[in-house]
């Protein structure tokens, strides 16, 4: 038998459906226009299962790549995204139950000023930016990704970080709901993923909420992400609910369900092997041929003169 | 049940046999939508899932003749044997040509570093020997030596598993069906053995 504890009931069994179905569009609609007043000319959150929805007010910026980005169809059909499941087409798929909004996000920690935020508040007084940065997952294939987003850096810095925060930990959301695959335990949930402070500082690195100009598509991380270019594409946490600044370096999730496969920097590195493949090249999605070549992959993902200060006297072979 | 197979039974299994290869032929033929953005990587993985899957059907003809008592069965062995080997060179083919784009430095090192790589490639090598003496008269030739020599064959279908398990990130779900089918197919060879005893009393 089969007994409900109470966080079980969703509010749609409690409540007569008709009222509960009206009340979400009330707060949705509410939510909407409060926003709307606040930032004028910036996208707002549209209600969940939204067409694709423009971006409003994005700038070109200088960090951008002049590659050709890959396809919209392949960076939103062809990605890891394990809380969907365990293939890459799975996100795609099954990311329809995420309910990117409305969003909120808990910062804790090393910092002035804690609190839960919403999203629309954490994003309105910074510039939507578009960001075209290559794209390195740790299983040796690459993509040009247009994302659009905000200074991380920019983002942190207004919730005061206090001198002992030297590291970053973010979190993502733990729903067995929304995120039906996490009720396998692939991986010990929820995702966690961390930064040091300079790396989080560091002008290359943002917050996501958006691809090709429109709002961020479920499967690739909705509502927000974090984009560190010149890192694995792990590290690149998405559908993130919480921020927590910390003095000691935070436990992520891969480094700590294989220690040996996976490390805390995971910065790209072509000399530098995953035991069960090399790193030295990469397949780049959307290359038109079968017979495309492999290209070979570049120290921190080609970003080596913005951030190889960053690792200066540091062993990469130890610290990988 | 009747021991005589009709003609058109040996044909019929060797087109189904072709129909993984003639659907993956088509998908590259006509750039088709389910090669995925990753053509490559999809190539690679659907010919090493029937190279392995045809190694297990493989080993399923002794058992099933067992619980049958088709002895009809025997006859498609040898065919089905051959198209193993076939399916595993098309996935090596994949891997050294399209993946790699025949680099045999990258060949080398992936072959000399990543054990799953390691072996893989020996059961690939193990299997042409197998393939080459897969003829009647090559049995005739081999008398005795011919059924030590195939006997490689359980050998060779551990390392197909070992190799899947090894290569994959986290999720081991998949892999572990094709392991527990393989040690399942292995379990039924053992009271064969220790059946026999009490037949012969």
């Amino acid at each position: 038998m089969l007994i409900k504890k109470p966080s079980d009931i969703k509010a749609s069994e409690i409540t007569d459906e008709k009222h509960y179905k009206d009340r979400r569009k009330f707060m949705q609609v509410g939510l909407g226009l409060a926003g709307a007043a606040a930032i004028p000319g910036l996208w707002l959150p549209g209600p969940v299962h939204a067409a694709r929805e423009k971006l409003q007010g994005v700038q070109p910026s200088q960090y951008s790549s002049t590659e050709k980005p890959t396809s919209y169809k392949d960076i939103t059909t062809y990605n890891n995204f394990y809380e969907f499941g365990t293939s890459k087409t799975d996100p795609a798929k099954y990311a329809h139950t995420l309910k990117p909004e409305p969003w909120s996000i808990a910062i804790e920690g090393e910092v002035a000023k804690p609190g839960n935020y919403h999203l629309e508040d954490m994003i309105k007084a910074s510039t939507l930016e578009e960001r075209i940065y290559r794209f390195r997952c740790v299983e040796a294939w690459g993509m040009v990704i247009p994302w659009v987003g905000l200074s991380l850096g920019d983002m942190l810095k207004r919730f005061e970080p206090t001198s002992r925060a030297k590291y970053v930990e973010f979190t993502t959301l733990y729903d067995l709901k929304q995120m039906p695959g996490q009720r396998r335990s692939v991986l010990n949930w929820p995702y966690v993923e961390g930064l040091g402070i300079n790396e989080a500082m560091h002008p290359l690195s943002i917050m996501a909420v958006g691809l090709y100009g429109e709002v961020l598509p479920n499967q690739n991380g909705a509502p927000l992400r974090l984009v560190v270019p010149w890192k694995y594409g792990f590290k690149n946490i998405k559908s993130i609910v919480k921020i927590r600044f910390t003095e000691t370096m935070p436990r992520s999730t891969w480094a700590a369900s294989a220690p040996r496969e996976y490390g805390f920097y995971a910065n790209v590195n072509p000399a530098v092997n995953h035991p069960r493949w090399s790193q030295a090249k990469e397949r780049i999605i959307g290359s038109g041929s079968i017979f495309a070549r492999r290209k070979k992959t570049l120290m921190f993902n080609g970003y080596a003169e913005q951030v190889a200060h960053l690792y200066a006297g540091m062993d990469l072979r130890k610290n990988f | 049940m009747n021991n005589q197979t009709q003609w058109y039974v040996k044909p019929v299994v060797f087109v189904l046999c072709l129909l993984p290869f003639a659907y993956l032929l088509f998908g590259v033929l006509t750039s088709a939508d389910f090669l995925g953005a990753n053509p490559v990587e999809y190539l690679a993985h659907r010919t090493g899932d029937w190279g392995l899957r045809f190694m297990l059907i493989v080993l399923m003809v002794s058992p099933l003749r067992r619980l049958t008592g088709w002895s009809g069965l025997l006859k498609f062995r040898r065919l089905l044997g051959l198209f193993a080997f076939f399916y595993v060179t098309l996935h090596l083919v994949v891997y050294v040509g399209l993946d790699l784009g025949f680099n045999w430095p990258d060949l080398g090192e992936d072959i000399l570093e990543r054990p799953y790589i390691t072996v893989g490639f020996t059961a690939w090598l193990l299997l042409i020997p197998l393939a080459l003496t897969s003829t009647r008269k090559m049995m005739r030739v081999l008398g005795r030596r011919w059924k030590k020599l195939h006997q490689l064959v359980y050998l060779i279908a551990f390392a197909g598993v070992v190799h899947y398990v090894w290569l994959v990130k986290k999720d081991l779900s998949e892999p572990l069906i094709y392991v527990g089918i393989f040690v399942v197919l292995m379990l039924l060879r053992l009271p064969a053995r220790l059946t026999k005893q009490p037949q012969v009393n």
